[in-house]
């Protein structure tokens, strides 16, 4: 097991080099110096060439790919180009944001999507089973965005249960944030849980049909027994995959969901910042989304080790 | 009474009837062999006791365990008597075992779901048990995960899980038709143990007669849902008076007619030297280059034209390893592969012209198809080979007669593949070989997949193709009564290397070598029906 974790914790690391050398690519080849932008097309040549400086632009490629690097090691981000403020500090009030939300719509999402897919597929061919499958079948189909005007209809501005948009800050009251990012997290959610549903029940499915189930209940174990006992583990490898990619989701890809709640997170930051040529800041965002997803990922395969024997022993 | 009476047993599954009036009865110490073909009912049989049948199922008739009917049975009431005075063991070991879950914990199971044992007292009995079935404390403590065994080794589990509280009755589907002959041998010798110590009945199902006889006191014969015979293992074989149960014996021991082929010349068709095949195994160093896995150790010999070559041997033994290097499927690190005196690979590519001259047939009759495609399309997938295929009408003749040739009809080339039985797409499949008249045809356990009855036809066809082509055949099979009855000349092989050489009729009635002599014990023999005779009398 430790064997496992060291490597897979060596292909992490060699993932986010790679990563961060693509970014910085990528970022290198867009045209556009960010100096000249900044000071807009009347800029005398000498104030741009200072403002080059400044921004540690003058140096070499290679030198700019390490500066950039070991400061992320070290926690300095740089500088933004627009705002003129530490990037680590619009990305750290920004995070507390985005990372709340995502981890509330996973929650949502497991929650809704667990006993859903357990008892659809516990119950193959019942009403419970039809209804889940219509009822994912429209989760999968409608888009979030839609969900989430639809939410903002009913629950704010028709009932009044919860404000149309906004965050009041975590300094506000824990109750007072979680209220503001709950139809965000829901709207978020509903279509995850349906997708996660759906592959819970079919990874269900596929492993009752198992021999090792037939075993089990020629041991005497009843249906439900068998489901819990010896099916369920064995169907979590697939559910953990879809987890694992749908958490990655929701970290970076809530950008509509956080324009349609205006809640100023991560999404709204790379968006803000593309526009505005803030590359600076778009190379960090996506460095620490990358990070994000790895660590994901990396957190995904040891789970998978957790639930399956198999995979302790072959590294 | 009996322990277990079954009587007029029938079952329909969605409307189809499966069973018809099914009664036989088992004793306690008794071992009962339910031989049959597949869709015979003898699986469905073992459910139907079970009540472990698939949706839709209806029965009716009685199952009576210790007088009482248990088609009456709430699922709860069957539930407390399946593992408890009920076990059952499977064919698949390798799936039948919870891949995520300790055998210790997987036998403890059995104990804690019908007494109210704790968990330690569970893991005791469990302990005990895998004691019993041969699998010691000191190699398989109770933590060990089902993979880090082999199949012998788990069917040992899986009967540890069905015999834990001493069951009353034990049905056994084909045990170990999934298992080498000599890991079979060892688990029947088990199973035989288990019964006489707990006096026990054991319902014993197999496809194959001879596992049965060897070991059974009483033998039910099923076919098409239905009993067509029962008798004591001793007698039934001699009487034998239904046809069924003659022509399930006849073609279990069938010999196909072969012509003896005298158009041998001298120089091999295929040379076989010094072949040696490695495998790299995980890397346990990062900086030291990877551990080998040598699957065949030096293997030399050669086949001569319109001979028939059987190589026998274990699973792991490293046929198919030799195999795929034969037909170019895989390169060799050391040694020579020639074909007609030109080797297989130049360079690092298979040559065309070398590939045209051999084929394939797999065993698995219903995995090798595109299930999309025309037989027509199918059977001329080897055309590839060829620097000029034939189009249009020479093409539509050239798969009329493949199809005529295994004895099927030109208009099934217009049919897909799920459209024939098992033993008709093995013919589909030789007719796939014969397409572009190849001279060698590797067969890797081209029968072992199929019903006796069904796997004699195909070797008479194959006999009978070999005699009318002069084809060539390499015979790769674990079933030595098939390589006995098909081949001219047989090698033995164990761990990658070849350790007997020579005439078939020679290997088995004097086998030299340790190993062949083990293989030829372990293998279930059909009783002599001459011998028999002469004993009653």
């Amino acid at each position: 097991m430790l064997r496992y974790t060291l490597k897979r914790l060596l292909s992490l690391s060699v993932s986010l080099l790679v990563a961060s050398i693509i970014i910085f690519l990528a970022i290198e080849v867009v045209p556009g110096d960010p100096a000249s932008y900044m000071l807009g097309i009347n800029a005398q040549p000498d104030t741009i060439a200072a403002l080059r400086e400044e921004l540690g632009l003058n140096v070499s490629a290679v030198e700019r790919y390490v500066n950039w690097v070991s400061g992320m090691l070290t926690g300095n981000f740089g500088t933004s180009y627009t705002y003129r403020t530490p990037v680590v500090d619009m990305i750290g009030d920004r995070m507390w944001i985005s990372l709340p939300l995502a981890l509330y719509a996973l929650l949502l999402s497991t929650l809704i999507a667990f006993p859903a897919g357990i008892l659809a597929a516990s119950k193959r061919g019942s009403v419970a089973d039809t209804l889940v499958m219509g009822i994912t079948q429209l989760g999968v189909a409608i888009p979030n965005f839609w969900f989430a005007m639809l939410m903002v209809l009913v629950f704010a501005i028709n009932l009044r249960w919860f404000s149309a948009g906004g965050f009041p800050g975590w300094d506000g009251g824990f109750w007072l944030a979680v209220k503001a990012l709950t139809l965000p997290a829901v709207s978020l959610a509903l279509p995850q849980a349906s997708i996660l549903a759906r592959v819970m029940r079919s990874a269900l499915l596929d492993t009752l049909g198992e021999d090792f189930v037939r075993s089990a209940r020629a041991k005497g174990l009843n249906r439900r027994q068998a489901l819990w006992r010896h099916a369920l583990r064995n169907a979590m490898i697939p559910v953990l995959t879809i987890i694992g990619l749908q958490f990655s989701f929701l970290l970076a890809g809530a950008i509509i969901i956080e324009n349609v709640f205006f809640l100023p997170g991560l999404g709204r930051l790379v968006f803000q910042s593309i526009s505005q040529r803030d590359l600076i800041v778009v190379e960090s965002v996506v460095m620490l989304l990358v990070f994000a997803v790895v660590i994901v990922n990396f957190s995904v395969d040891i789970a998978y080790a957790l639930v399956d024997p198999r995979l302790r022993r072959r590294s | 009474m009996s322990l277990l009476q079954i009587d007029q047993l029938n079952l329909a599954i969605h409307g189809t009837p499966i069973l018809r009036d099914v009664s036989f009865h088992l004793d306690a110490g008794q071992i009962v062999g339910v031989i049959g073909e597949s869709g015979s009912g003898k699986s469905m049989t073992a459910y139907s006791v079970m009540q472990l049948l698939p949706e839709g199922s209806t029965t009716t008739g009685a199952i009576r365990l210790n007088g009482d009917n248990l088609l009456d049975l709430s699922e709860e009431q069957m539930c407390a008597l399946r593992g408890d005075e009920l076990g059952m063991v499977f064919q698949e070991p390798m799936t039948a075992l919870n891949p995520v879950k300790s055998i210790g914990d997987q036998v403890a199971e059995t104990v804690r779901i019908h007494r109210k044992a704790s968990r330690a007292e569970s893991l005791r009995i469990a302990r005990e048990t895998l004691d019993r079935v041969e699998l010691p404390a000191d190699r398989f403590p109770l933590s060990r995960f089902p993979h880090e065994l082999s199949g012998g080794q788990r069917q040992r589990v899986v009967i540890a899980m069905a015999i834990a509280l001493r069951p009353k009755v034990l049905i056994a589907d084909e045990p170990t038709t999934a298992l080498d002959v000599t890991t079979q041998a060892q688990i029947l010798k088990l199973l035989r143990r288990l019964v006489r110590e707990d006096n026990m009945a054991l319902m014993l199902i197999s496809h194959d007669l001879a596992v049965v006889s060897d070991l059974a006191d009483e033998i039910v014969i099923m076919k098409s849902g239905t009993v067509v015979e029962t008798g004591s293992a001793k007698t039934l074989f001699q009487s034998m008076t239904h046809p069924y149960t003659k022509k399930l014996f006849e073609a279990s021991s069938h010999v196909p007619d072969r012509a003896e082929a005298e158009s041998r010349t001298a120089a091999p068709l295929l040379k076989v030297s010094h072949v040696s095949r490695d495998y790299a195994l995980p890397r346990t160093s990062l900086f030291a280059p990877p551990p080998k896995f040598r699957a065949v150790n030096d293997v030399s010999f050669q086949i001569q034209q319109g001979e028939s070559l059987g190589l026998v041997g274990e699973s792991g033994c490293g046929k198919s390893t030799l195999t795929r290097a034969i037909l170019g499927l895989e390169e060799v690190q050391e040694g020579t592969i020639l074909i007609d005196g030109v080797p297989v690979f130049s360079g690092h590519q298979v040559r065309r012209d070398i590939r045209q001259k051999m084929q394939v047939v797999f065993q698995d009759p219903y995995g090798s198809f595109n299930p999309r495609h025309r037989v027509a399309r199918l059977v001329c997938e080897p055309f590839h080979l060829l620097d000029r295929p034939p189009r249009g009408a020479a093409r539509a003749e050239a798969v009329a007669e493949a199809l005529e040739s295994v004895g099927l009809d030109e208009a099934d080339g217009r049919k897909y593949i799920h459209e024939f039985s098992g033993g008709q797409r093995q013919r589909i499949a030789i007719a796939r070989a014969l397409i572009i008249k190849p001279k060698l045809i590797v067969l890797d356990e081209a029968v072992s997949a199929l019903d006796v009855s069904i796997r004699a036809q195909i070797l008479d066809l194959l006999a009978d193709l070999s005699d009318r082509f002069g084809l060539t055949y390499l015979f790769i099979s674990h079933d030595l009564s098939v390589v006995r009855s098909i081949t001219d000349r047989v090698l033995v092989m164990k761990a990658g290397q070849i350790v007997e050489e020579g005439r078939t009729d020679a290997v088995f009635d004097n086998p030299q070598h340790a190993y062949t002599q083990s293989l030829i014990a372990a293998a279930p023999r059909l009783p002599d029906r001459q011998e028999q005779k002469e004993v009653s009398q």
